[in-house]
């Protein structure tokens, strides 16, 4: 009696698994992540250059998702890596707002290309 | 096809959609409010495509901590800094922006090839679907116990040095030395080093996070 469902069960997580590819979430990551190395490389504000960090990550965060639960879907070790990923991603915005913030009392302006200090 | 993988093609279109373009006005958008707000907008999108791949507690975590935390640092950041400033213009941006967005749609190609070109181990191991917050949490407490321990310490460094970066306190003698410091710095009639003279005289509103000594 017990083993019906859960095959039922079964039946439709397999439905449910295979209705989308896999390359399809890796393809939307990597639009993602071309899209914030792009804006990192071209935005003049500097808080702008932050949210393309933030995309970034979160790119690498789908990937790691969709192969978590295509490839691993009984350790799902990737979820972990995504937890983790979440965390250092928190850290990173709060240290670089705040470095942000001494540059903009030192130097006035937010404008990245202003930020040559350190240019030889 | 069944109803309900149709339900759930449209909802990754969507979702990929949201995300996509969400994604391309954070970069485009001459307003940076408005891009912040898109980031938010980003972020959901990306929680919704975790709920398609059956992990409801990262959902709920990205929601938690980018949409509650990181997003509204943003905001509170442009908020800190948003003065009016007339960019100066480089030579050679058109160039340089078509240059980085060929190399970016090269690395693009070259992921998607990837992608489409790699044998995936497929149909790999069945999703465990609603347990996998109880095998995160043994993940945690087992085998990434060092790891989790460290994020924390990580969290806690993170925290202090963001304190430090951010505060703007001037000691009324040196911590090691003991020497007093120099008085236009306690008196704020002269502003700490790197800045440009003539900037800041012409800059009258300093930022918000200001403490007296």
């Amino acid at each position: 009696m017990s083993a019906d469902p859960r095959a039922a069960t079964e039946a439709v997580t397999i439905v449910l698994g295979t209705s989308i590819p896999l390359q399809a979430y890796l393809a939307v990551a990597a639009l993602l992540f071309c899209t914030g190395v792009w804006g990192l490389i071209n935005s003049r504000n500097a808080v702008r250059v932050l949210m393309s960090i933030e995309l970034m990550l979160n790119a690498v965060n789908i990937n790691l998702m969709a192969f978590s639960d295509y490839l691993d879907g009984q350790l799902i070790r990737g979820q972990v890596f995504a937890i983790f990923v979440i965390t250092v991603a928190a850290a990173e915005a709060a240290v670089g707002l705040a470095i942000l913030l001494s540059l903009y009392r030192n130097r006035e302006t937010v404008d990245m290309e202003r930020f040559n200090l350190l240019r030889w | 096809m069944t109803l309900a993988s149709t339900i759930q093609q449209l909802c990754f279109l969507v979702l990929a959609a949201v995300v996509v373009v969400g994604a391309l006005g954070v970069v485009l958008l001459p307003n940076i409010v408005y891009s912040a707000f898109l980031l938010g907008g980003v972020f959901l999108g990306v929680a919704g495509l975790y709920l398609l791949l059956n992990a409801s507690f990262v959902a709920a975590a990205q929601i938690l901590v980018y949409v509650g935390a990181v997003n509204v640092l943003i905001l509170f950041a442009i908020m800190l800094v948003n003065k009016k400033e007339n960019l100066a213009a480089i030579p050679g941006l058109l160039l340089r922006r078509l240059l980085s967005g060929g190399v970016c749609a090269g690395l693009f190609v070259l992921l998607l090839r990837v992608a489409f070109t790699t044998h995936w181990a497929l149909p790999g191991p069945l999703p465990v679907g609603e347990e996998a917050t109880i095998r995160i949490g043994e993940h945690l407490f087992s085998d990434y116990l060092l790891p989790f321990e460290l994020a924390s310490v990580l969290l806690l460094m993170a925290m202090i040095g963001a304190i430090v970066l951010a505060r703007r306190d001037v000691y009324s003698s040196d911590v090691i030395t003991g020497e007093p410091v120099d008085q236009g710095l306690i008196e704020k009639t002269r502003t700490p080093l790197l800045i440009d003279p003539s900037a800041a005289t012409a800059a009258g509103a300093q930022p918000l996070l200001e403490t007296t000594p």
